[in-house]
């Protein structure tokens, strides 16, 4: 007997299809307005911390005790710090730590997130397990436990990132959890178990493939989570160590000459705003996309 | 009713068990020796093996969790090392002005924020809802000990309406007790506020499409009956879902909104502790109150069955 449809043809139309989906999705994202206003806010902000190096003319040690508390002005545009320090270069070098530490902890806790979250959907007898821990970990408020692990570990850049990760990975492992328990009871999967699919080939290429969106919307908030905590952090002096820039040690320095020097907690707080604000939006406009459900309400 | 609330307790069980475990590890996950640490840099090794021998550092970690964990049971949180006297005396010593600053947040919060939801869905849409809703995600994107820098530069530096630092207890009178929170209450409450404004809206939201409430209306109801009685009853749990499991945040955002405005309260000794090492006290405020905060959300959820009959009838 002939065939309708060569394989070739059928992959084609399966790729355009894919290409369409694809096409309709980002259509939709630009046609939000708040979450693209979001993704231009952070694009700026990552452009910012990436090549202003280059153009401004100071460093962020810089010390000019003469020129100390001079408000914003022409040489100074943001003004300069107790120590006569430029607080825009300051802030643009905290803007870079900030990132840094938001992007790595929201990869490292998908990562990690994903595989106690696949796991423990798999199989029965870990899920009790992993999943009493997580609730164990999130009976902490999540700042109060991230300044308990500093005090544990010592102030660094490196233990702020592992104190947020400990953090936030159980709510991470929830996600992709619940998510993947759906999945999990799907036809496909049975008749995957029952072609003889060995587990690990169902959990990575079939379930995990499936539980993406939920993960990655999670991982925007937590960037944004992320940035609020090591602000905070930083503010209690429990975060990053004093010389180096941060938004929290420009606000820990602001608050002490708060009466005098406005523009030190005005400017670092208005960077941290905009770039959870951003990072909210960015995130609200993924969520409606890729996961209409929790959307319906809203309409 | 019975075996319900009997189910929620046996299901604390493993879950305080952890609590515990990880607080325990806290001060094991030091780098280096934690009697050194505790102790600094200028301690010499004889009075570092004194401590170590007095923390019990020198059992193995198993013995000393059990030593530990037994003493908790009974309610002995261990010693302030700096402080010199018991953590759990140190702790409520603290507890009030945390208290009184969390709740004046949630109370704050709750008032301004579920009218605020009720007219966003009720108005779905209009320029109010939206604006409503832009607000709200703002809230959520600023930082209470933010919001609260923001405060005090603008109501207490430009306009010196209020007080912007320190604390009066409530023997000084009430409006002198009141007077130095609301800038901190404020600061604290408009992250949660925006929350349960959201929540609000959204749950109003499914519930006003259900059909009772179009049977309601094509009955005569009055709108403001449907609106009050008929809807957020029912749309309630939801919203007292995200009041209690945000509570334990509001009371960790008043240990940072505390050091913002000098409030003597749990957040300074926990700040404090870090900064001197003092074991003990970290790891018995942590643990106060992460257990305070699994026991709110037993009551919450016990209180879903007064709220809503099915939930006490139905399933677990």
């Amino acid at each position: 007997m002939q065939n309708l449809i060569t394989t070739e043809q059928l992959n084609s139309i399966k790729s355009e299809m894919k290409k369409k989906h694809r096409d309709l999705l980002v259509k939709r994202f630009f046609s939000n307005k708040l979450a693209l206003f979001g993704s231009i806010l952070m694009t700026v902000i990552v452009l910012l911390a990436i090549i202003s190096p280059f153009f401004t003319s100071f460093t962020p040690y810089e010390l000019d005790p003469v020129k100390r508390l001079q408000p914003p002005g022409a040489e100074h545009f943001f003004g300069t710090d107790n120590y006569g320090r430029d607080l825009f270069s300051r802030i643009v070098n905290g803007a870079r730590v900030s990132l840094i530490i938001g992007f790595a902890v929201a990869i490292i806790t998908s990562i990690l997130g994903m595989i106690i979250g696949l796991y423990s959907a798999y199989y029965k007898k870990l899920d009790g397990v992993l999943m009493r821990i997580s609730d164990g970990l999130m009976a902490f408020p999540a700042i109060l436990l991230a300044i308990a692990i500093m005090a544990s570990l010592g102030p660094r850049l490196e233990n702020v990132i592992i104190a947020l990760v400990i953090v936030f990975t159980p709510s991470v492992a929830r996600t992709v959890r619940s998510a993947a328990l759906v999945v999990k009871e799907q036809t496909y999967v049975e008749a995957l178990k029952a072609q003889g699919a060995s587990a690990s080939r169902i959990i990575w290429l079939n379930i995990a493939t499936n539980v993406l969106s939920p993960l990655i919307v999670q991982a925007t908030f937590i960037f944004a989570d992320s940035i609020i905590i090591e602000a905070a952090l930083s503010f209690l002096g429990a975060g990053i160590p004093a010389p180096d820039p941060s938004w929290g040690n420009l606000l820990y320095d602001g608050k002490t000459v708060i009466f005098n020097a406005w523009w030190m907690t005005l400017f670092p707080g208005i960077a941290i705003m905009l770039s959870v604000f951003g990072l909210n939006l960015f995130g609200d406009g993924l969520r409606d996309l890729l996961d209409p459900h929790t959307n319906k309400a809203k309409k | 009713m019975k075996g319900y609330i009997l189910r929620r307790l046996l299901s604390l069980i493993p879950v305080l068990f952890v609590v515990a475990v990880v607080v325990f590890l806290l001060m094991h996950i030091t780098p280096g020796d934690p009697a050194a640490v505790i102790l600094g840099p200028e301690a010499s090794p004889n009075e570092i093996a004194e401590l170590r021998e007095a923390l019990g550092l020198n059992r193995p970690v198993t013995e000393q969790f059990v030593s530990w964990f037994g003493g908790v049971l009974q309610g002995d949180l261990g010693n302030s090392i700096f402080m010199k006297q018991p953590v759990l005396q140190a702790f409520f010593e603290h507890l009030g002005p945390t208290l009184s600053l969390a709740i004046m947040a949630q109370i704050l919060a709750i008032v301004v924020a579920i009218p605020l939801g009720i007219l966003a869905a009720k108005f779905r849409g209009s320029i109010l809802d939206q604006t409503f809703m832009g607000i709200s995600l703002l809230g959520i994107s600023v930082p209470s000990f933010l919001l609260g820098l923001f405060l005090i530069l603008l109501v207490g530096v430009e306009l010196k309406w209020l007080p912007v630092a320190g604390y009066k207890p409530l023997n000084d009178g009430l409006w002198n007790h009141i007077k130095y929170l609301i800038l901190p209450a404020i600061a604290l409450g408009s992250m949660q506020a925006a929350l349960i404004a959201r929540m609000t809206r959204s749950s109003m939201l499914d519930v006003l499409n259900a059909n009772y409430i179009k049977t309601a209306r094509s009955k005569g109801v009055k709108e403001s009956l449907i609106v009050i009685k008929h809807t957020l009853r029912n749309a309630f749990i939801p919203i007292l879902t995200i009041i209690g499991h945000t509570f334990g945040t509001l009371v960790a955002g008043a240990a940072v909104v505390e050091t913002v405005f000098n409030i003597p309260g749990i957040g300074q000794l926990i700040i404090n502790s870090v900064e001197r090492r003092d074991f003990a006290v970290i790891q018995g405020s942590v643990l106060l109150i992460a257990v305070s905060y699994v026991l709110i959300n037993l009551v919450i959820d016990l209180l879903y069955g007064v709220i809503d009959p099915r939930v006490r009838l139905g399933r677990k």
